[in-house]
């Protein structure tokens, strides 16, 4: 569980429009990394590039490496769909199956490739997952009932709780918190505190207090120019970058100077 | 329906200080306008239903055997005797039997367009889609008979060599192939375009969070359709099927010129001259029918009409069954 991701020398491109110009980082295992950065600055297509998520849009291409541990993702030899197995995926909205129960939205990863298990072993393990999601208290009653009968909040640690059901080695988040109320986004980032003890979180955010209550490592994603793709500026110790960052731009974004 | 609008009581509430509720003229004319037309479907509704009646009701006083559960049909002489049970099971049977054999094949090609195709390849597909539907069902009846009907024999044979111990492939086979099983197939070809389009129409506005949350747990494409795709456009193929079931059950042309009738109630789809439906008797017997022989085949139309009824209502019913899980 939990590997480090090595990223080098990455660009996305849709088409022709280079929407990430030259990124590289590592990011640590057993920690939480968050990207911020004024909207359209790549940060999202670039977390999706972390686990070929982006490939679902037609016209998109990437060059460069990523690398999980020692495994290049973007090898010639490597399925998509068993990189997105290792590494899982939250998104903006609750996304949860809405023709599922609770309980079929846990496991819904976990039946793929037409695995099967025991039934035991499966209640288990959906109880590990809510659990794990901090959910288990509020829906062990109704594990039947549709997931979509939940309160977003709810939604979305049943997605978190769907994510970290097919036990992968890290966890992206986009914007996971950008649709919720502040007490569903106060129990997501309490979660996540405890989720990056076993996986590799890594975590996109518009709102900087966030980054620096939850991540250990914040990465400033900028436009390179006007109309141009984004790049990483700057990227290091959150304290650090929201205390006394190295780069100019940095500090005006987050002093709220722009963006 | 078409009464939105809580009854008008005859003092209106007042209007709270500085708003006016005054109605403007433009949504009175729509309101009225969108009104009309709501109640003008219910009245020619009625009037069809009440049309029908009144045309059969000489036939089935004249009646000396049971409308509902005879199957010969015999309008006319000194004691006419018809019933529709025959023709009933046969329109079901060659409606249904369209429909299982058009309804996966609509959900394989909408699927290939609306998630397989390269985008150019499923526009264009789309494109001839569309145009098929709009082709006359005589068309399709012709093509049943001169292409369909000398290729389909040799293949008849096998069936009933290879799968003859199941009863519905027993022999004779005919020959022609004048049979339910032919009729069945002409009537698939023709409503597949519709239940393909409605299909690629659902599938296409699957919502993308939702085929994300299945790729982002490592499905593969097939499993993407199976988790998010499939059950999001379930409701919607099953009201594309009864949409092809409805027109195939009132299709006239193409059985009438395929199938060689016969008033049997049973299951040999390679036989000829077994069944028979109703909208293909209408239509053959019309032209030389007596005044008493009209009135029988307005009273097997009813029929006709009134099952339509009950498949759309039970297309509805399923629809609405399990939306709880589909909101």
């Amino acid at each position: 569980m939990a590997k480090r991701i090595d990223v080098s020398g990455l660009n996305v491109y849709y088409g022709a429009f280079r929407a990430v110009e030259d990124v590289s980082m590592t990011i640590e295992p057993r920690s939480v990394t968050a990207f911020i950065g004024p909207s359209g600055c790549g940060k999202s297509t670039y977390l999706r590039a972390l686990n070929r998520m982006h490939e679902v849009i037609p016209g998109t291409r990437v060059e460069g490496k990523v690398l999980l541990d020692d495994q290049d993702i973007y090898a010639a030899n490597v399925d998509p769909v068993a990189v997105r197995g290792q590494i899982g995926m939250v998104f903006q909205r609750p996304n949860p199956f809405p023709t599922m129960s609770i309980y079929d939205n846990v496991i819904a990863g976990v039946r793929l490739n037409g695995r099967r298990m025991p039934k035991a072993e499966l209640d288990a393990l959906v109880e590990r997952a809510l659990r794990g999601a901090n959910l288990w208290n509020e829906v062990k009653d109704r594990l039947n009932r549709p997931g979509a009968g939940l309160s977003g909040g709810q939604q979305q640690r049943l997605c978190i709780a769907r994510a970290i059901a097919v036990r992968p080695d890290v966890l992206l988040m986009d914007e996971p918190c950008s649709a919720l109320d502040p007490i569903s986004t106060l129990a997501i980032e309490d979660l996540i505190a405890e989720l990056k003890t076993e996986y590799t979180i890594v975590i996109v955010t518009h709102n900087m207090q966030q980054a620096a209550r939850v991540s250990e490592t914040t990465a400033f994603f900028n436009l390179s120019a006007p109309g141009k793709g984004g790049m990483l500026v700057e990227m290091g110790d959150t304290n650090k970058i929201f205390t006394n960052p190295d780069k100019k731009d940095t500090e005006n974004y987050i002093t709220g100077r722009f963006g | 329906m078409t009464t939105t609008q809580p009854p008008q009581t005859e003092q209106p509430a007042k209007p709270p200080p500085g708003r006016r509720t005054r109605r403007r003229p433009g949504d009175l004319v729509f309101e009225n306008s969108a009104r009309l037309s709501g109640v003008l479907i219910l009245v020619i509704l009625a009037a069809v239903a009440v049309f029908l009646l009144v045309q059969a009701l000489p036939a089935l006083s004249e009646n000396q055997g049971n409308f509902l559960t005879d199957t010969e049909w015999a309008p006319s002489g000194d004691a006419p005797s018809f019933g529709v049970a025959a023709l009933v099971f046969g329109t079901l049977l060659a409606a249904v039997l369209a429909l299982v054999i058009a309804t996966p094949v609509a959900v394989g090609i909408a699927l290939f367009i609306s998630h397989y195709a390269p985008r150019r390849l499923a526009s264009l597909l789309g494109y001839v889609v569309d145009l098929l539907a709009a082709i006359p069902s005589v068309v399709y009846g012709l093509w049943g008979i001169t292409w369909l009907m000398p290729q389909i024999g040799p293949f008849f044979e096998g069936l009933n060599r290879y799968l003859g111990f199941i009863p519905i492939f027993a022999g004779p086979v005919a020959s022609p192939p004048r049979t339910i099983l032919t009729a069945s197939i002409v009537l698939a070809v023709m409503i597949l375009p519709i239940v393909t389009a409605v299909a690629r129409e659902v599938f296409l506005k699957t919502p993308t969070m939702h085929e994300e949350a299945a790729l982002a747990l490592g499905a593969t494409r097939w499993e993407m359709i199976r988790m998010a795709v499939l059950p999001f456009g379930r409701s919607g193929v099953i009201s594309a099927a009864m949409l092809g079931l409805g027109r195939a059950l009132g299709e006239t042309m193409a059985v009438a010129m395929v199938l060689s009738p016969g008033l049997l109630i049973d299951f040999f789809l390679l036989q000829a001259g077994h069944h028979q439906t109703i909208a293909a008797l209408i239509a053959l017997q019309f032209p030389e029918a007596s005044t008493l022989q009209v009135s029988a085949l307005i009273a097997a139309g009813l029929v006709l009409f009134a099952i339509t009824l009950v498949v759309n209502m039970a297309a509805r019913y399923i629809v609405s069954r399990r939306k709880e899980f589909t909101e």
